[in-house]
């Protein structure tokens, strides 16, 4: 089953966002810590094509969401048409560092990191696409 | 996402109820911005908070930068998906999370 989602790329409509991933998720028997892995993930992705990938200006963001209840799988793609950025190439911060040395942020896409079983980004005509896979 | 301010003399507990996120955590930072004027003991009650993501991160970062000015800062009662997301990120290490 696939959905798709296409929402101007605002904070504002991180609730929206959220909404649709929720709505996927339900009568999938996905547990309560694996949905929310899965909105922090979509939450800090969102996030940074809302902040980042059309700034100064704004545009929309593509959500595409299959579930596969064979494989006990989701995946979500994210697609933008804003400059080409691959949020993976950034180092990971190093969180073993003291708190003076630590900056403060930088931690949402080691998040996303951490907390999916599989992540990767690819430029396609002239698009970001970043795709994050779930076991559930 | 509420907060319930609990002051006793130089202690300040922040008693956080639901998701502090990229739309709420702004919320909690202008909420700390105003209270921490002779703090010396700042705790957060985590008990009734379901969810947080780096924006919130970013939030308890600041309040201890600022804490370690003047006093000191404790985390309690965090859930386990929120203690995970602590551990992950070398908060365990670096704030006082009982």
């Amino acid at each position: 089953m696939v959905k798709e989602l296409d929402i101007a790329a605002v904070k504002d409509n991180l609730d929206a966002v959220l909404r649709f991933v929720e709505e996927q998720l339900e009568n999938t028997g996905c547990s309560p810590k694996t949905q929310m892995q899965i909105e922090l993930a979509v939450e800090e992705i969102f996030i940074n094509i809302a902040s980042y990938a059309y700034y100064p200006e704004t545009g929309k963001a593509m959500i595409r969401m299959e579930i596969k209840p064979e494989q006990r799988e989701v995946s979500i793609i994210f697609i933008d048409l804003g400059i080409p950025y691959n949020p993976l190439a950034k180092a990971d911060p190093d969180v073993t560092l003291p708190f003076a040395q630590r900056k403060i942020g930088g931690l949402g896409i080691f998040l996303v990191k951490k907390n999916m079983d599989d992540i990767h980004y690819e430029y396609v005509n002239g698009s970001n696409v970043l795709t994050i896979i779930k076991k559930i | 996402m509420t907060i319930e301010q609990l002051k006793n003399e130089e202690k300040l507990t922040l008693a956080v109820e639901g998701r502090i996120d990229t739309k709420t955590a702004p919320e909690l930072e202008k909420t700390l911005q105003g209270v921490l004027d002779g703090i010396k003991e700042l705790v957060f009650d985590f008990a009734k908070v379901s969810y947080i993501s780096s924006a919130g991160l970013r939030v308890l970062m600041m309040a201890q930068n600022q804490m370690n000015q003047q006093g000191t800062m404790t985390i309690l009662h965090a859930n386990k998906d929120l203690m995970e997301i602590f551990d992950i990120t070398g908060f365990t290490e670096i704030l006082t999370i009982l």
